[in-house]
């Protein structure tokens, strides 16, 4: 018994660490930003695909990590540019790249299905060090953790620089930033282009973790890290940089963990998407009956 | 508030461990005798794959495998999200089953790569092209843990069965979907082998369900047929759009699987998913009787003639009585 437990538990965390980075991505833009970036689905995608075909292609498995991180950068500078330079709508800056990149994500990896299976990944390179076997969950953990500590430290350095801070001022009210003698386009091209960087970096590790990369992996993902934000801001009321960032990583875990036992449980996945949307339901809506009940004020809904 | 977060999570967490772990202290108790464990995963719901899972279930039974007697099986499906499918994988080896039973490439993959390190075998079936997807070595050698049956289907045959249906066919269309690895690898080996007979290839892309219409619409005007790959999108959800450009403008679909002709194409040389399910749950009978899994090299699908001449009729197509009489599989409305 304690055996399953340890197994749901040890790899919703895993799962949980690794969404967390594209929870923490969709954070910095929605909430942060206060733009709402749709590239996710296929920056996720064009991390794994960039990696996987790196890997195939005889490349070290940590340089075409990090690699996914620029192609992820990529993506968001463009996401960005098109809403700040060419005065496209947020959204549908987000649409268009994310089905771009569909296609751009066919050409990359030259089909719709890149196999990892029996080359050498970032895991079996630290399981290696480690002397671990490679397909042991706690190999999955070490690397995750690693990962997640050092999104974590540079984040919470860099939000807190002068360069940080303007980029959260430009979410909170652009026009007072803009005032200042801020440039807040170029905020809003580093947002995007970090977010999207660290969302390439997830769909790196999962394809990794999952040894292949396939084109409709990141179908959903934008949804996924959404609902973990949603969730982890219900759980954790964050204030500050690290509780924000810490947030993001707890909701993603709750998230997937939801979602690991309720497979476990033998619930169909087809009900699987209704739950999910239940529960940011609930999660969104327990703050307004609250402040209603305390008859609070409670400023109308975002329509973006 | 702190506090409170923390409370929920915590209370959380122990709402599903227990959960969890219910159904497993319940079901293991079936008086003395060897109960095996088999672990069957599927990408999406969909008739092919699901005739697929039967078989396999189907054929295990025959050789005495039965479900509730001997065998228990723990089934699940990804519903298309690749996400749900690691986690499918992950909780399937932690199980510990005798056997993992996977149907198409994604489910293979994951899979296989969640039962590194363990010996677990993987029997998988509906992968087209399992040497490219990493699962086997090579066609005639099955991985140390990891065999099976896979859709793979010659060209030739298809083409031959469509110019004794239409000896006139100049141009072929087919349609699919470019981010489905099967139909993508198929419409490349169609473009190869079309010179042999003459045929010139147009092809038309649909990303997703939506698009099947426009894609089987594009080709209109530019082909004098239309073949469909054994794509999920096309070929199985979409498969409908497809029949109603075809009978609007008289244009005949040919199609390679049973399940899709039955939907009302005029025919085809196809996969049998439920004969590959069978072909499945053989060889996981083998295997759970013993036998060494390094052994049994993957499979290919045998093809069988489809025709269908009250849907040829409606595509404004006379199937030739030859044809008919040499076809193994002949449907009615």
């Amino acid at each position: 018994m304690l055996d399953i437990a340890s197994s749901v538990l040890s790899f919703s965390f895993y799962e949980g660490l690794v969404f967390g980075l594209v929870a923490i991505g969709v954070y910095l833009t929605l909430r942060v930003l206060a733009f709402p970036d749709l590239t996710v689905d296929g920056s996720y995608t064009l991390g794994g695909a960039t990696t996987a075909v790196l890997i195939v292609h005889g490349v070290h498995p940590v340089p075409a990590t990090v690699a996914a991180i620029g192609a992820g950068l990529c993506a968001g500078l463009t996401t960005g540019f098109l809403n700040t330079k060419l005065r496209l709508p947020a959204l549908l800056a987000g649409i268009l790249m994310m089905v771009g990149l569909y296609s751009i994500n066919l050409r990359i990896m030259g089909g719709a299905n890149v196999s990892l299976l029996r080359q050498v990944t970032t895991f079996h390179k630290v399981a290696e060090v480690l002397r671990f076997s490679p397909g042991d969950i706690k190999v999955s953990i070490i690397v995750a953790i690693a990962i997640a500590v050092v999104v974590f430290f540079i984040l919470n350095w860099f939000l807190r620089t002068e360069i940080g801070l303007a980029l959260r001022a430009t979410g909170d009210n652009e026009q007072m930033v803009r005032g200042l003698g801020v440039d807040t386009d170029k905020n809003i091209l580093m947002g995007c282009a970090i977010s999207n960087g660290l969302v390439g970096l997830a769909g790196a590790v999962v394809a990794q973790g999952q040894r292949f990369a396939d084109v409709g992996m990141g179908i959903g993902m934008i949804v996924m890290g959404l609902a973990s934000v949603i969730i982890g801001e219900a759980l954790f009321r964050p204030r500050g940089v690290a509780r924000l960032l810490l947030t993001a990583i707890g909701g993603a875990f709750c998230y997937r963990l939801f979602i690991t036992i309720a497979l476990r449980l033998g619930m169909a996945p087809g009900d699987l998407k209704l739950i999910t949307a239940v529960l940011v339901v609930i999660a969104l809506a327990v703050p307004f009956i609250r402040k209603k009940l305390r008859h609070e004020w409670m400023p109308p809904a975002v329509r973006w | 508030m702190k506090k409170k977060g923390l409370l929920v999570l915590l209370g959380s967490l122990c709402l599903a461990l227990v959960l969890t772990t219910l159904p497993f202290m319940t079901g293991c108790v079936p008086g003395g005798k060897k109960m095996y464990k088999v672990c069957i995963s599927q990408i999406a719901t969909h008739p092919d794959l699901d005739s697929n899972r039967q078989g396999i279930i189907d054929a295990m039974a025959e050789e005495g495998f039965i479900e509730g007697e001997n065998v228990e099986f723990i089934i699940r499906n990804a519903e298309g999200d690749m996400t749900v499918a690691v986690s499918i994988a992950d909780y399937f080896v932690s199980l510990k089953p005798d056997l993992i039973h996977t149907i198409t490439t994604p489910m293979a993959q994951t899979a296989v790569a969640a039962a590194e390190g363990t010996t677990i075998p993987i029997i998988f079936s509906s992968v087209t092209d399992p040497v490219t997807a990493g699962l086997v070595p090579s066609w005639e050698q099955a991985a140390p843990t990891v065999t099976g049956v896979s859709d793979w289907f010659e060209m030739p045959p298809q083409v031959e069965f469509i110019l004794q249906v239409l000896p006139d066919v100049k141009v072929l269309g087919t349609a699919y979907n470019p981010g489905e690895v099967n139909a993508q690898v198929q419409a490349q080996i169609l473009k190869e082998v079309a010179p042999d007979y003459g045929l010139t290839i147009v092809e038309a892309t649909a990303a997703s369900t939506a698009d099947v219409y426009a894609a089987g619409m594009s080709l209109v005007g530019r082909c004098d047929a239309i073949w469909i790959p054994t794509c999920n999108t096309v070929g199985g959800v979409g498969i409908e759009s497809i029949i109603q450009v075809g009978e609007e403008n008289q244009l005949p679909v040919f199609g390679s699987a049973v399940g899709m002709v039955e939907t009302g194409l005029v025919g085809g040389c196809s996969c049998d998913y439920y004969w590959i399910g069978q072909q499945a749950g053989y060889i996981a009978a083998r295997i759970l009787k013993g036998e060494n899994i390094a052994n049994i090299p993957p499979m290919k699908s045998a093809v069988s003639t489809v025709v269908y001449p009250a849907a040829a009729a409606r595509m404004g197509v006379t199937i030739p009585q030859a044809v008919i009489d040499a076809a193994d599989i002949v449907l009615e409305d």
